[in-house]
């Protein structure tokens, strides 16, 4: 009964503040999806708080590497448009649990445009794709401060080329951290 | 007059003239040459020599007067052509004689080349003899030439060009323009370039446009490039979307480093300042008031991307456009001043808008009539006012449209791959282009009126170009 209530708090703050409509997420998964096979025996946690017993999962150096892949994790956008998608929310939601749990995180989101389009419009519509990435995240509690935005419009394409696949992957929001990155905890 | 040009050779000159067609009289201009070469050849003198007595007489006949032709000329059908006044649509023929001493050549071509790209000539190619005082008009009009442009380069170092209306079978104009030196460098290349602009006027009451340069952005660059595509360099270590001052002496860009101040660069001197920067917004797209006394350009913020104007000195930006969290970029001058145009997509896609130059009084000029993502950007009005060039999503493919200011009617001027970002020259009649019809994206010239291109860079990618104002030459 507990147990549940407690995973209830733990997915309400993202439900509440008016995320899916489409489908419901699953329950939040733990911040770490699979973890290293090789990392060998458990090793003593380091530069933490509080001692922790050793977790048979990924150690804490693997959860700390991970939680900073979560936010430099890229989202994706569709052709002319700065909407949200599934995959974008769901990358999100893991940024949020990790600026949660480091409060001195600071962070900058960048907009790309894939180069079609006009080379100057490309700027506004790369600055929209990154501020719609910040509300989101600050519709679910991260303060607006620590959230920085610009865009390069199609002035950086992390693919040359015009095929629809270096297209899409142009089309992106990039996350750079500013501050806080030196000592990072795994949420 | 030298001895090598005999009464008979004349006598004959004129006969084959006037007896045979055009072809003929091409075959005729080269016998003379050849004619005085042989005769001057028995008298001693070398080839080349007979070159020269053949430039200080006219075509080898060793007429030195207009009364001469004209004899020469007895029952010659009267003249069907208007002379060398230019009349909108027929192209006037104009030759342009070679230039004798070791730039002539370089002069000539350089002529040639600017009358050509004005693309109000028919250029004839004559293999006529160098710098005669008087010429042969009926030759002339027989090779339908309308006007003959005589070079010669004198002691002091001064170019004198002398204009010849063959209709009328008189000098039009004739005038010495001083040249800098050295000869060939970059200075020099844009007094010629004066020079055809001035012999453009004289033809058709319009100044023409080869005195102009093209700034645009390559690899990161500002670079800027002589209409006829020489010259080539660049001119700031970044930027992108370069605008002139209407006195041509500085260069207006933004960097895209996150910042996107705008840079203010004195192009003689290389000496930057910033214009506007401010935390979280990003400036773009600047553009100066034909007064130079105003930058208008678009900043975004995390709200939208709006309008501003700032003094070109500097100072507070103003926002003029109030686009309710859309984006308003791109923004351009009427050369009078007054008002401005601009892309939004407010309505949901990219249309081109008109406003007062405070942003009141907001029209829509553009409407969207093809395809479904519709897209109309980068509005340049033209230097006459009457018209807006823009970019258009035409079926999926990026044209280059026109769009009458007073009745809104529409043309679409390229049709070969991908075009985007006009620009006008200031003749109100050429606009320079970014196309990727070669493969990659170059900067291509287009005339409005007869839809003629010519590719202007080549190489790395060149793009968002802007045209500048006529240089006075210095």
């Amino acid at each position: 009964m507990n147990r549940s209530r407690l995973l209830l708090v733990a997915v309400a703050l993202p439900l509440a503040l008016g995320a899916c409509k489409k489908k419901k997420p699953e329950v939040a998964p733990p911040p770490v999806q699979g973890g290293n096979p090789d990392a060998g025996p458990v090793r003593p946690p380091e530069n933490r708080g509080p001692t922790t017993p050793p977790s048979t999962g990924p150690s804490d150096v693997d959860r700390v590497r991970m939680a900073r892949e979560s936010m430099a994790n890229k989202i994706y956008f569709e052709y002319d448009a700065d909407a949200l998608s599934d995959e974008a929310r769901a990358n999100l939601d893991q940024k949020v649990r990790v600026m949660q749990a480091n409060p001195n995180l600071r962070v900058r989101i960048a907009g790309h445009c894939d180069e079609r389009g006009s080379d100057e419009y490309n700027i506004a519509l790369g600055r929209r794709r990154a501020v719609v990435a910040k509300q989101y995240l600050v519709d679910r509690g991260i303060d607006a401060s620590r959230i920085e935005t610009t865009s390069f419009g199609r002035e950086r394409p992390e693919q040359q080329g015009s095929s629809e696949d270096a297209w899409a992957k142009n089309r992106r929001d990039e996350f750079e951290i500013t501050a806080g990155g030196d000592t990072m905890r795994a949420p | 007059m030298p001895s090598s040009c005999t009464s008979r050779s004349t006598m004959r000159c004129a006969q084959t003239a006037r007896a045979r067609g055009v072809e003929a009289a091409l075959d005729a201009a080269h016998m003379e040459g050849w004619e005085l070469t042989g005769t001057a050849r028995t008298n001693g003198w070398g080839w080349r020599a007979a070159r020269r007595a053949i430039g200080v007489t006219a075509c080898g006949l060793g007429l030195s007067t207009l009364a001469d032709i004209a004899a020469a000329q007895t029952g010659q059908p009267p003249g069907i052509r208007i002379g060398i006044s230019y009349v909108a649509g027929h192209k006037t023929g104009l030759a342009v004689l070679p230039i004798d001493g070791a730039d002539g050549d370089s002069i000539a071509t350089m002529l040639r080349r600017d009358f050509d790209y004005s693309d109000r000539f028919t250029m004839v190619n004559t293999t006529g003899p160098v710098a005669p005082q008087t010429l042969n008009y009926d030759l002339f009009r027989k090779l339908a030439v309308d006007g003959v442009v005589q070079g010669a380069l004198l002691p002091g170092g001064a170019l004198r060009i002398t204009l010849h209306d063959v209709a009328k079978g008189v000098i039009q104009q004739s005038k010495d323009f001083p040249l800098p030196s050295p000869a060939l460098d970059a200075n020099w290349r844009q007094a010629i370039h004066v020079v055809a602009d001035q012999v453009e006027e004289w033809i058709t009451q319009q100044r023409g446009i080869a005195a102009t340069r093209i700034a645009f952005e390559r690899s990161g660059r500002i670079w800027t490039v002589d209409s006829d595509g020489a010259n080539l360099r660049a001119v700031s270590d970044a930027g992108i979307g370069p605008q002139w001052t209407p006195s041509g002496r500085h260069l207006l860009y933004s960097v895209n480093n996150g910042r996107d101040p705008i840079i203010v660069l004195d192009v003689a001197t290389g000496a930057k300042r910033t214009l506007t920067s401010a935390p979280g917004a990003q400036d773009f797209t600047p553009a100066v008031s034909p007064d130079g006394r105003t930058v208008v350009f678009a900043r975004t913020t995390e709200e939208g991307t709006d309008i501003y104007t700032v003094p070109f000195e500097g100072g507070a930006p103003r926002r003029v456009s109030v686009g309710r969290g859309r984006a308003s970029v791109g923004p351009t001058y009427a050369p009078d001043g007054r008002r401005l145009a601009f892309s939004s997509d407010r309505t949901g896609h990219n249309e081109i808008y008109v406003s007062d130059d405070d942003g009141s009084n907001v029209e829509q000029l553009t409407t969207g009539t093809f395809g479904d993502r519709e897209n109309r950007t980068a509005p340049d009005w033209s230097p006459d006012g009457g018209a807006v060039a823009y970019a258009s999503l035409n079926g999926g493919t990026w044209q280059i449209m026109v769009v009458n200011v007073r009745d809104q009617s529409t043309r679409q001027v390229t049709s070969e791959g991908r075009n985007q970002d006009p620009s006008w020259a200031p003749d109100a009649r050429h606009i320079v282009i970014t196309s990727h019809r070669s493969g990659n994206r170059q900067l291509w010239v287009v005339d409005t009126e007869t839809g003629r291109s010519r590719q202007l860079t080549r190489g790395a990618e060149a793009r968002l170009a802007a045209w500048s104002p006529r240089f006075t030459g210095r």
